[in-house]
């Protein structure tokens, strides 16, 4: 019940089923998770963190963009355009058809979005995925906003952060999107070889191609709570080995277990975390930033009434943020660790 | 048996047959024999020049097709194969080792499928996980070490979906695995010798030179999957096979791969010694246009190669 898709699909069946109204019938949300209800405007406050339970819900890509970036400012960067449908794919329907109708529908033109700004006070490039643009499928759209981004940021000093949120290749690209895998990493290489950090926000949810290039070649990889983040899909691997799976199989959490991300930071700390983590990587010495870290001017989670402390940021014993410095050290001896 | 090799077997069956006769009986039967397999070869060229790409996913899966160990026993002498990925163990699935190609030290590696039962298991049907991927790496930053070409033979349905895999990392394996094939400071020449089967294949084919089979496939999801997705039912995947754009052909005019290796009349599968040997001699021509090298050169070279992908010509 409580996973991704549903979550997605939710909101699509109440508007089919939906009567016309002119009261608007949403002010109530269901947690999918704990299925408690939460007040509309609440859950826009609080990062679309479930109250109840902290469930992570779908968030979009421009209050992504708002809480990540400092004071919620960034500038979108144009995509580059690349031959739309190359191999003329046509399943059901013509994959031009599918193209047009999510550009009408998510007034994007692909699932990539590059926009660039500050974090923490460092100059930061983001390419962030756009879910609602065909699950996030990466194809050399996508691909090639990877390659721009990652040249922006060398061009400009920045740090890059890749945030996925896809289901992997696009299939409607065949092998084309599977290219993709070793461009984005050669991009992504790039960034790294100007000695600026590659970091991942790995969202909900992160898995096949996608997982398997860029999204795992990180300096810093950080996870959403509960992102499932993945290479096969359940279903195929429950079907090829016939046994049951952990319950929280390809979760953020059974990740950060299994040594494969660093920590997984709840959605109101993003900011303070990764301008933090970016401020110890590009200024080395104190004296570099006389203002350090207090540009931590991010409205969206000051404002946002019973935000997640920094406490509960899961990592390996690592301090997060000086201000909680107390409440992390007790965090930090309940955060479960394989040996 | 392949359907639509049907004709072409019964036919083969017959001249059999009839051969098996000609003890006894000496009329006119040697004449009698070259013409049906005269016409056994007209119907195979025949039936193979117009192969639906549905049918070229069944002869690139087709059991009898050489495999990775037929290449290393005829095409690499002194092969010693090196085991293990110094991290958790060692996978069978995807074998590599030092041996020499035509009197070059060389990397090989690829994928295994087996070819009964106990090897198929033995093997995982090439299906590998995080330890074959991390075996690759570790065999190529070998081959850099001591600046010799690595080879790499793509034949698997793709890295192995299993709860292990995903514990240990299939993900990362398969990306660090992509590194490594694009830092390597020597050539890397990759052959897709049948399944070329999405993350799992290109983890090892990032290649400076990129060849297939002539009906080898490369796809980013197996027909099935994909039917089985966009079409909702698996029943579809003569369509998809179609719509993938996966054959050979398709991969050379989207300008995916450097050339197609031409196989034996009527497929692989029908003369594995004349396929090795066809696969030998094109490696042999793709390293000479490889050697010298200059590190960087090369690099630059296969980054450029890999960043042209998708973007208009």
């Amino acid at each position: 019940m409580n996973n991704w898709l549903n979550n997605f699909i939710r909101p699509k069946i109440r508007s089919l089923v939906g009567t016309q109204k002119d009261v608007p019938e949403n002010l109530w949300d269901k947690c999918p998770s704990c299925d408690n209800m939460v007040f509309n405007r609440e859950l826009a406050d609080n990062n679309y963190v479930c109250h109840h339970c902290d469930y992570h819900m779908t968030i979009s890509a421009e209050d992504r963009l708002a809480l990540m970036f400092d004071g919620g400012k960034y500038t979108r960067h144009k995509n580059k355009s690349v031959p739309a449908d190359p191999l003329k794919f046509k399943d059901r329907k013509k994959y031009v058809d599918r193209l047009k109708e999510t550009r009408a529908k998510t007034a994007e033109d692909d699932a990539i979005i590059i926009a660039s700004g500050k974090i923490g006070g460092n100059p930061v490039v983001v390419a962030l995925f756009n879910f609602k643009f065909m699950g996030g499928s990466m194809g050399a759209a996508v691909g090639e906003g990877i390659v721009t981004g990652a040249e922006i940021a060398v061009k400009t000093k920045s740090a890059f952060i890749t945030v996925p949120a896809s289901g992997g290749a696009r299939m409607q690209e065949g092998a084309i999107s599977l290219m993709q895998m070793p461009r984005t990493i050669i991009a992504v290489n790039r960034v790294k070889k100007a000695r600026l950090p590659y970091l991942v926000l790995l969202t909900n949810p992160t898995t096949g191609g996608v997982s398997a290039s860029f999204a795992m070649v990180g300096d810093v990889h950080i996870a959403e709570p509960g992102a499932t983040i993945g290479f096969a899909g359940k279903r195929v691997i429950q079907e090829t080995i016939r046994e049951e799976l952990p319950e929280d199989f390809q979760t953020a959490e059974y990740l950060l277990e299994h040594g494969m991300v660093d920590m997984v930071v709840p959605r109101s700390e993003l900011n303070a975390v990764i301008g933090q983590t970016l401020s110890l990587l590009m200024q080395t010495k104190l004296s570099d930033n006389p203002k350090g870290k207090k540009s931590k001017d991010n409205k969206k989670s000051d404002s946002s009434k019973g935000a997640i402390t920094v406490a509960s940021v899961s990592a390996g014993g690592e301090k997060m943020s000086a201000a909680d410095a107390v409440n992390q050290d007790s965090a930090a001896a309940s955060v479960k660790k394989t040996a | 048996m392949l359907e639509f090799e049907k004709p072409v077997i019964e036919l083969e069956a017959k001249i059999a047959e009839l051969r098996h006769m000609s003890s006894d009986d000496e009329i006119n039967i040697a004449d009698e024999v070259s013409r049906m397999q005269a016409k056994a070869g007209r119907l195979l060229s025949q039936i193979y020049a117009k192969l639906t790409p549905a049918q070229i996913v069944q002869v690139a899966r087709h059991q009898d097709r050489p495999h990775f160990s037929d290449y290393i026993e005829h095409m690499i002498d002194d092969f010693t194969p090196l085991a293990g990925d110094r991290l958790f163990g060692e996978d069978n699935a995807l074998i590599g080792g030092i041996g020499r190609f035509k009197g070059q030290s060389v990397v090989i590696m690829g994928q295994e499928k087996g070819n009964d039962t106990e090897s198929r298991i033995k093997h995982n049907f090439g299906m590998a996980r995080p330890e074959g991927y991390r075996k690759a790496q570790r065999l190529m930053e070998m081959a850099s070490q001591f600046q010799i070409p690595v080879i790499s033979l793509v034949d698997t349905a793709g890295a192995y979906p299993g709860l292990g895999a995903e514990e240990r990392g299939q993900s990362e394996a398969i990306a660090r695995s992509i590194e490594s094939c694009l830092k390597l400071e020597v050539p890397m020449l990759s052959v897709v010798i049948g399944e070329g089967g999405s993350g799992g294949a290109i983890a090892i084919a990032a290649a400076d030179r990129i060849y297939m089979l002539e009906n080898s496939i490369y796809s980013v999801i197996s027909p099935e999957g994909c039917a089985s997705i966009l079409w909702r039912s698996a029943d579809y995947a003569k369509d998809a096979a179609t719509a993938l754009k996966l054959t050979a052909k398709d991969m050379l005019e989207n300008g995916l791969i450097d050339d197609i290796i031409k196989e034996p009349l009527g497929g692989a599968h029908r003369n594995k010694l004349e396929t090795i040997s066809l696969v030998s001699s094109k490696l042999e021509k793709g390293l000479k246009q490889l050697t010298p090298w200059k590190s960087e050169k090369l690099i630059a070279a296969r980054e450029e190669k890999f960043l042209k992908m998708g973007r208009a010509a």
